[in-house]
Parts: C-alpha cells; sequence; structure tokens
C-alpha cells in the first residue's frame, strides 16, 4: 500500500471498491441479503455490542451499502458515511443524532420545500424547534441562535433561488456557538465543492440526483467530517450515557466515530429508512463517472443560461455562473469549476404564459426532480415548494414567476432550440392576453 | 520512529504478535474493553491486560504491571497505553526499561515527553490513534461501517 493523496477521479473509481476479497470480482458485487451468520454467539454478541465490525442485517449496514458509503466519503473529504433511503431520510437521521425534544435549529430560509416541511411541521410536532433566516443575512443567522440551538442548516446552492451560501462564515459562526454546520450538498456535488474544506462538520446529500445521475433510483448519505468536537457540551445525545446501548456514551468510547456510529447504530436503526443494497449499487456506479458528467451539466446550463438572458421573454435568470448574477463572486470562491445545472429564470406574462412554455416543450421533462442526465424543468410555486405558505415562498425567493430548470447532458442547441420554442408559445399566449 | 503513516501503522500490526494493554478494563462500557475485546475476538495477537486492580478480563490472565508480565512472558511487541496522559510518561519509562518494541497511545492519551522517552529509546511510536480501528482498517473490517479507510487497491486481500 502506499500513502499517496490519490485524485478525485482516482477516488471516484477505487475508493471504497477494491476487488473482492472473497471471489476477486472487480466490479462490486451486489449484496441482496437481508441478513448475514454469525461466526458464533460470541460473534453475534460481540457484533450487537458494536465491539466489532462486520454486518448483521441490512437496516445498520450491507456490505454493498458501505462501499457506497465509503467513496462518498473519500470524495467529500469525509471521515465516513451513512447512507440513507433518501435524501430527505438523511437529513432526518442527521438531525435525530444530533438533537431532541426541547431543541433548536437555524437554518437559512432558501431551502428545498421538502426540507422546510421536514423542519416546520414534522421535526416541530417532534419538538424540535427551526428559526430560519434569510440566506446571506450573517447577522441574522448569529442573532437566531441560541443556549439549545443543536446545529445549524444550510445548502451549498440554494432550492431553488440557487443562492450560493457563504460556507466558511457560517461555520465560523456556528462554531462560535458550540455547534456544528450542516449542509446540504446536493446541487454541488463533492466534484463542484467539498463543505468540509470550507468548514462545514456534516454533510447530507440527495444521492438520488446528481449522484445517482440517471434519475433511476432513491438514496441519501450523511458524511462527517469526524473534526467536530462532540464532547464539548453540547451535544449530550453523543455525549452521555445511551439507555440505547446499556448506557454507552458514544464520544467516550469511539472518539471521532461518534457522530457517524450513533448516527447508524442508533438513529438509523431505529428510524428504518435504511437504502436498499441494490440502489446503493447503482449510486456507486454514478459516482464512478460523476467527474465526467458534472463538467458537461456545467457547460450545457452555462449555454442555457446565458441563451435565456438575451430573450425578451425572460425577465430574469438566476445563475450563478452569469457575469451579472449577485452570487458571482460566492461562486468562484465555493464553485469554482461552476454553478451546479440547476437555476431558475422568471417568465413574462405570469401563470398561462408559465403553463403554456412548460407544456410545449419536447425534450425538457415536465417533472419534479432535479440532477437527472436528462434535461428537466417545473413550476416550483405550483409543484414542489407548493405546501409553503405566501411568506415562506418569499423568503425562499419563490415567485410565481419562477421556471426551475435542471440541464441535463443532451447537445446544448438541441436544448436551446426546444426552448426557443417554448418561449415562442409563451409569447404567443402573452399576448393574446393583452 | 514516531510512525506518522498508514503504511507504517499497518507494517507495525503486520509485524507484532504480542501486545501488552496498560489501563485495560472489564468494564463492558470502557473504550479499553472494546478494543481489548476486538483483538482478543479477532484472534491473531496474544493480548494481556496490565492493571494491578483486576486479575483477569474475559478469561484472559492480567498482569499489576509491565515487568511482571515481561518477568514471566518477555518483552512485547506493543505496548497500547490507555492512562491519563499526564501518567503516560511513566508507562513509557516502563515500556522501554522492559524492551518493549514499540508503544501505542491511544486516543488523547497524548503527553510530549512520553513520546519523546519512547522515541529516543528506540521505540516505534503510535499517538492518539486507536489500535482496534487502525487493525480493522487493514483487515478490511473498519470499510464494513462506511469508513473512509484512505485505501486504495487494485489488488484482492490477501485472505
Amino acid at each position: 500500500m502506499s500513502d499517496r493523496s490519490f485524485g478525485f477521479r482516482t477516488r471516484a473509481l477505487h475508493a471504497g471498491t477494491p476487488p473482492d476479497g472473497e471471489t476477486g470480482a472487480r466490479a462490486l458485487p451486489l449484496h441482496l441479503s437481508t441478513s448475514f451468520v454469525f461466526d458464533s454467539t460470541e460473534h453475534a454478541a460481540e457484533l450487537f455490542a458494536l465491539r466489532t465490525y462486520g454486518n448483521i442485517y441490512s437496516r445498520i449496514g450491507n456490505p454493498t451499502v458501505a462501499a457506497f458509503e465509503e467513496k462518498l466519503a473519500s470524495l467529500e473529504g469525509g471521515l465516513g458515511a451513512v447512507a440513507t433511503a433518501s435524501g430527505l431520510a438523511a437529513q432526518l437521521c442527521a438531525v435525530l443524532a444530533l438533537a431532541q425534544n426541547g431543541d433548536h435549529l437555524v437554518a437559512t430560509a432558501n431551502l428545498y420545500g421538502g426540507t422546510i416541511t421536514q423542519f416546520s411541521v414534522t421535526l416541530r410536532r417532534m419538538g424540535i424547534e427551526t428559526t430560519f433566516v434569510p440566506a446571506g443575512d450573517l447577522d441574522a443567522l448569529r442573532g437566531a441562535l441560541r443556549e439549545n440551538t443543536r446545529a445549524v442548516f444550510t445548502e451549498t446552492i440554494g432550492n431553488p433561488s440557487g443562492n450560493v451560501a457563504d460556507l466558511a462564515a457560517i461555520a465560523e459562526i456556528a462554531h462560535a456557538a458550540g455547534v456544528p454546520l450542516v449542509v446540504d450538498n446536493t446541487f454541488a456535488t463533492p466534484y463542484l465543492c467539498r463543505p468540509i474544506e470550507h468548514g462545514a462538520d456534516v454533510v447530507v446529500h440527495s444521492a438520488t440526483k446528481f449522484i445517482g445521475g440517471h434519475g433511476t433510483v432513491l438514496g441519501g448519505a450523511i458524511v462527517e467530517s469526524g473534526r467536530f468536537p462532540w464532547g464539548a457540551g453540547k451535544h449530550d445525545l453523543l455525549a452521555t450515557p445511551s439507555p440505547g446501548y446499556h448506557g454507552l456514551n458514544f464520544v467516550e468510547t469511539f472518539g471521532e466515530y461518534a457522530f457517524l456510529t450513533r448516527a447508524r447504530a442508533e438513529v438509523l436503526r431505529d428510524v428504518g429508512a435504511a437504502i436498499s443494497p441494490m440502489n446503493a449499487w447503482l449510486l456507486v456506479q454514478g459516482l464512478e463517472t460523476l467527474a465526467l458528467r458534472m463538467p458537461q451539466h456545467v457547460a450545457n446550463a452555462r449555454a442555457v443560461a446565458t441563451f435565456l438572458r438575451g430573450r425578451d421573454e425572460v425577465a430574469w435568470v438566476s445563475y450563478g455562473d452569469l457575469p451579472d448574477s449577485p452570487e458571482r463572486t460566492l461562486a468562484q470562491r465555493y464553485l469554482p469549476l461552476g454553478a451546479g445545472a440547476v437555476f431558475t429564470f422568471g417568465l413574462r406574462g405570469g401563470r398561462e404564459a408559465g403553463r403554456a412554455f412548460i407544456e410545449s416543450l419536447e425534450l425538457w421533462s415536465h417533472l419534479a426532480n432535479v440532477g437527472d442526465a436528462k434535461s428537466l424543468v417545473i413550476h416550483p410555486a405550483s409543484t414542489t415548494h407548493q405546501q409553503l405558505s405566501d411568506e415562506e415562498l418569499t423568503a425562499a425567493g419563490i415567485g410565481p414567476d419562477m421556471i426551475r430548470l435542471s440541464v441535463g447532458l443532451e447537445d446544448a442547441e438541441d436544448l436551446i432550440w426546444d426552448l426557443e420554442r417554448g418561449l415562442a408559445a409563451a409569447k404567443r399566449v402573452a399576448e393574446v392576453a393583452k | 520512529m514516531i510512525l506518522e503513516t498508514a503504511a507504517e501503522r499497518r507494517a507495525l500490526l503486520d509485524r507484532s504478535h504480542t501486545i501488552a494493554m496498560v489501563g485495560a478494563s472489564p468494564n463492558p462500557t470502557r473504550p479499553s474493553y472494546f478494543v481489548f475485546s476486538y483483538l482478543r475476538t479477532r484472534g491473531r495477537v496474544e493480548i494481556a491486560p496490565i492493571n494491578p486492580t483486576i486479575t483477569e478480563i474475559d478469561g484472559v490472565r492480567a498482569y499489576p504491571s509491565l515487568a511482571a508480565y515481561a518477568a514471566e512472558r518477555g518483552a512485547p511487541d506493543i505496548v497500547d497505553v490507555f492512562r491519563r496522559p499526564q501518567e503516560a510518561p511513566q508507562v513509557a519509562r516502563e515500556a522501554v526499561a522492559i524492551g518493549a518494541k514499540a508503544i501505542w497511545f491511544q486516543y488523547g492519551v497524548v503527553n510530549e515527553e512520553a513520546i519523546r522517552i519512547a522515541d529516543e529509546a528506540g521505540l516505534d511510536v503510535v499517538v492518539d490513534r486507536c489500535i482496534k480501528v487502525e487493525t480493522a482498517r487493514f483487515d478490511g473490517n473498519l470499510a464494513l461501517g462506511g469508513i473512509n479507510t484512505g485505501l486504495l487497491t487494485a489488488k484482492r486481500r490477501a485472505r
């Protein structure tokens, strides 16, 4: 073995997926097995007590899933990872590893609608309260922190507003208050941004998006840096005896592995939001080509954003890579290889123009997802963010004219050809309305 | 020599067959018990608790001191240290005195004097690492926990 620091593409192919030790299989074996036999009763006892590593039951861990976890952790520069059934499951498990009834979170307001409702409805019902602060308002963030705050949550690139988080500044504020920064890195992927390098402590993903990359399977993951001082006094769930494990103190027993061990062995075990090994296997395939796909996603997104910006039918385009974008400075700092491939624009002509635009498109699929190899389009105010109140919509930066694009890997000129047809249809509707 | 790299730690573990664990506890919630139990049940090394307050852990005989261990079984390949940092220099002196080949300071057992004593006496020294985690990193078991082992290879693991 060598101590070389391998590059991103090499790790994408090799980290977590050495040849199979039993068979020599070069591709990752798909272990579709719910359970795993014990060597002996003593081995079983050691496994259940967390004293040895190994597999018991695929709700807690599975060799194929572990390969995905290690590969993603390597690409994010983390200590390790815990995979989950979806991105929302990853967030839930990350929060429940840190917070309980009576605790508090601070989050930026410009989040995915599903995240906002998970925090403001479901977690609130469980007694975990969230204060949302305007994206980019660091003073508001500082002011929202309380004695019982357990984490700060943000997205690298806000969905759908496209705000780029000032990760280093947010991390500094969180750390000054003794709490970790949790970052949803779904839109950037570790190819475009590695939040841990900028001070984040926990990274969560909806791997369903660019990591899988083909719109096939759901999956999520929690990655941890291994650097946060969990035993410093703010996280009793990790640093006091757990009734779930005979009085085990995760920080004392597992040191830097405390958070990951609790997230898996207690939270994922009890929540049950395990990922299928089949899905993990496909997500490994996705990670192998992430560094090839992302530059093309970005190149196409730049071409499409530039095209839209030059059109009269378009009121505004919000993409961090455009030269006059207010996000440009942060995008260049945190996303030097590109501000992702999901962005929004405003269509003149109101709701009817928007309907005509989306319905006249041939290549762009109208659906509620992002990060597919195929290009996708949606109207957030009536779909992904429909559950939000008007106030929440405004805070999340979502107006009724907003169209969200997830730019895929087709030929850019074909995507633009199709958008031209859509814009023409929108224009006809707008003119009839006049 | 202070071992800084994964390759050096792996080589140390590969060539070591006996480990004397100073501060091993029979309390099943203590970190030292987790490490002791993992190494014992894995079965590749002979591990012995060094703890004057106990006689055995899980049927493995404990010795009251490193000197008592060495008098009966010779110098261990590794002295693994689970003590408060301020007690580490004394453990280092005892490890040197019995001719141990290496000393391993567990998570948080960081004491510059202790490191210097062992290093100057020619012992291999590992600091602020867990011997269980490192053993599991190289035998493939750590990867089953979704941990980033840092190991990349296109070679099949030796069985």
